[in-house]
């Protein structure tokens, strides 16, 4: 069952960065250029997006499980440390340099354009590099 | 650089069903949908757990890309970086997401929607350090991006 939601979750996530335009990266850098001819929209995407998820997060309050699985899988831990806040600005970095996240990255590549293909196997070995180095920090 | 305004309503339902995803994921099968962690299970490079799941995501989120993109007319998907540019910024966005846990979809959508105050700070840096890149490569090295 939590298969066959993972699939129709994707595919509602898919659709829903087209209808939004969120997986075109003139979109996005056009909303992160906030000097410049700033577009909005996207704050309208993430505003939105809230409303269910908040909604869904606080059903949960008062749950034990899921409805079909053993349990819940939500982090807990409330640590603010460097490895968390220094992944951000990388990855800040990197969208901002682009203007693609990981999700419109990966819907990008229907397109099967060179540049879509090239970012996502880059961001796979950003991804392999990390699970490489035996990162150990404060 | 002038991408034509859309009307309000495209990013709120497209928002609206982006947060329905978030919101199922987690009420049916108790998970946080995150990309960037799904795509690390899917391929093998997370923490472990469950893959197929994962793997599953990801051709739904293909699939409803491209059924989209056959219903919806959009403005073609315009990325103008140069090669070195993306390589670059696919590693950062790689290397980043798995560093800080998460990106746009697990701390933004879900992380902000549950109040953690993790990913509040995560959201807040790289909101901050992706507007700051786009001002230096638009309005200080002259459209470098």
């Amino acid at each position: 069952m939590s298969r066959w939601i993972a699939l129709v979750c994707g595919v509602l996530f898919g659709a829903g960065l087209v209808i939004s335009d969120m997986a075109n990266p003139a979109r996005v850098l056009a909303f992160l250029d906030v000097a410049g001819d700033w577009d909005p929209s996207l704050a309208l995407v993430m505003g939105a997006a809230l409303l269910p998820s908040a909604l869904a997060y606080v059903w949960r309050r008062g749950r034990q499980r899921p409805l079909a699985a053993a349990q819940f899988h939500v982090p807990s831990h409330r640590t603010i440390d460097t490895r968390l806040l220094g992944g951000a600005a990388l990855f800040g970095i990197g969208w901002g340099l682009v203007g693609l996240c990981p999700g419109p990255a990966l819907a990008a590549l229907v397109t099967l354009q060179w540049p879509f293909l090239l970012f996502a196997a880059a961001m796979v070995a950003g991804m392999a590099l990390h699970r490489l180095l035996p990162l150990r920090m404060a | 650089m002038s991408l034509h305004a859309l009307h309000w309503g495209w990013p709120v339902a497209g928002g609206l069903l982006i947060g329905t995803a978030a919101a199922l994921y987690l009420m049916v099968a108790g998970r946080v949908m995150g990309v960037s962690g799904l795509l690390a299970s899917a391929t093998g490079l997370g923490p472990g757990g469950a893959r197929a799941p994962a793997a599953l995501f990801l051709l739904g989120l293909l699939a409803g890309t491209a059924a989209a993109l056959a219903v919806v007319r959009v403005p073609a998907f315009a990325v103008t970086s140069s090669w070195p540019l993306l390589v670059a910024g696919g590693l950062l966005v790689g290397f980043g997401t798995r560093l800080g846990s998460g990106c746009t979809s697990g701390h933004g959508v879900c992380g902000l929607a549950r109040l953690s105050p993790r990913s509040i700070a995560a959201t807040a840096v790289f909101m901050a350090t992706a507007a700051v890149t786009v001002f230096l490569a638009r309005h200080v090295l002259g459209g470098a991006a």
